[in-house]
């Protein structure tokens, strides 16, 4: 494909298993940023950077405000804030209301990010209880990028990217043995 | 629904019209506020929205009341407030006066929260706290002391993790679905309309706090804003910022020792 200019990974429950398994696999010049933003529970300031950064040669670090995205990085969106990505292709943070129960919300890293990305974002939605980032794949969808999933029966919690499919037109269902494959054709 | 462009217009009306300038502000954040207060509020065409904002001064309000954030929380990041109370406070304690600035105070719930850190540290008789926000709707709002009793759980387990050793529930009286907090912790408290983007210093502090704030500005504005505070600081003052906010960018930050793992530094320079 070649044209990915981003990718977001949103995720819930059940979804830290299938990047532990995916990370390692991944080719560690990728030509695009990965951006992760899962959801974790209130107050836990997570190891969650330090513990992917360990699985995969890619340089993984937490999202800073005002930061730029850069290839080949693999950035965690931190708890507690929600992220967004501005036209200028840098990252600002948000302490507004949760969404879905959720901050970090997934439904708006994918849409902002939809808007500056266009048909050049590819976003994946993995295993999770509740139906954060099925808005954010419709706006992906609308802008003209990739709306990718976990097979839902490949998924500890299937809820999340079952609701995804019912909602938004998929284009790809991913097993987890797949996802790397995927990811590394991106670029 | 909203494009870029028409929120640019928004903003330049609101500059025009009003005197509020939000053209320093990051704009997917801000354009996610207006989106969600359009659809809120059924707006039928961007035009009929664009005329009640300009027309309608009450929906005016509103609008400014919306499209910025103001989500907080009493003790939010027990560890910010644990060092406040263990290092900070004790220090500016030896002062005769203690004057604290917190900017963009929103509905006060820091505010209180610093008031019972003083009162428990015995400073409160001498301390005076201005907490400031652009939106004056937000500030009748702190000025009443009352937040949700749903939230009084979640805010205890903060207290305590801030180090606060007393019953929590002491602070307020239980007024239905409201916390009243007691009257004396608002004695030393004066809530009043401030603008980072546009007002000038108006006194000088020994603290500054200003959490979460920033994050919506460009980096342009942040860094005027930190001139601000830093024109607003007494030597050996202290500013504290957001969890996620940082002053190494700025130009001020050589006059600044940070103290170690907390966004407070402390004026040395």
């Amino acid at each position: 494909m070649g044209s990915c200019e981003a990718l977001i990974i949103g995720g819930s429950a059940g979804s830290l298993d299938v990047l532990l398994k995916v990370l390692p696999a991944l080719r560690y010049d990728l030509s695009f940023p990965i951006v992760i933003v899962v959801h974790r529970k209130y107050g836990t300031d997570s190891l969650l950077p330090e513990l992917l950064a360990g699985k995969t040669r890619l340089h993984v670090k937490e999202v800073d405000e005002k930061e730029r995205l850069v290839a080949g990085t693999i950035y965690i969106a931190p708890s507690d804030y929600h992220t967004l990505v501005e036209q200028d292709r840098t990252f600002s943070l948000d302490y507004s209301e949760k969404i879905n129960y959720s901050r970090p919300a997934i439904d708006v890293t994918f849409q902002t990010a939809a808007e500056v990305y266009q048909k050049k974002l590819v976003c994946l939605l993995l295993s999770g209880s509740n139906a954060d980032g099925v808005n954010g794949l419709k706006s992906v969808k609308s802008w003209g990028g990739v709306a990718a999933i976990q097979d839902p029966s490949t998924a500890q919690v299937a809820y999340m990217p079952e609701q995804a499919s019912i909602h938004v037109k998929i284009d790809h269902f991913l097993a987890i043995e797949d996802m790397a494959e995927f990811i590394n054709l991106l670029s | 629904m909203i494009s870029d462009e028409q929120v640019e217009i928004l903003l330049s009306d609101l500059l025009e019209l009003y005197g509020y300038d939000f053209t320093g502000y990051s704009r997917a954040s801000i354009k996610r506020r207006i989106i969600r207060l359009y659809s809120l509020d059924k707006a039928v065409s961007f035009a009929e929205f664009r005329y009640r904002i300009k027309t309608d001064t009450f929906y005016f309000k509103r609008f400014v009341e919306q499209i910025t954030v103001n989500v907080t929380e009493m003790f939010r990041d027990p560890g910010f407030f644990r060092t406040l109370r263990e290092v900070v406070l004790p220090k500016l304690g030896t002062y005769p006066f203690i004057r604290i600035w917190l900017a963009g105070c929103s509905t006060g719930e820091e505010a209180y929260s610093i008031s019972i850190i003083l009162k428990e540290l015995n400073l409160l008789h001498k301390s005076l706290v201005y907490a400031t926000d652009l939106n004056p709707v937000v500030l009748e709002k702190a000025a009443q002391g009352m937040f949700a009793m749903s939230q009084m759980k979640q805010y205890s387990e903060n207290y305590i993790a801030s180090g606060g050793m007393n019953d929590f529930s002491s602070y307020y009286t239980a007024n239905y679905s409201l916390a009243k907090f007691n009257e004396e912790l608002k004695a030393k408290l004066i809530f009043s309309t401030h603008n980072l983007v546009s007002d000038r210093s108006f006194n000088e502090f020994q603290l500054i706090l200003c959490r979460n704030v920033l994050i919506y500005f460009d980096r342009d504005l942040q860094h005027k804003v930190l001139r601000l505070f830093d024109d607003s600081l007494e030597g050996l003052g202290y500013l504290a910022l957001g969890s996620k906010e940082t002053l190494d960018f700025s130009p001020v930050t050589q006059n600044y020792k940070r103290i170690p793992n907390e966004k407070i530094w402390r004026k040395v320079g």
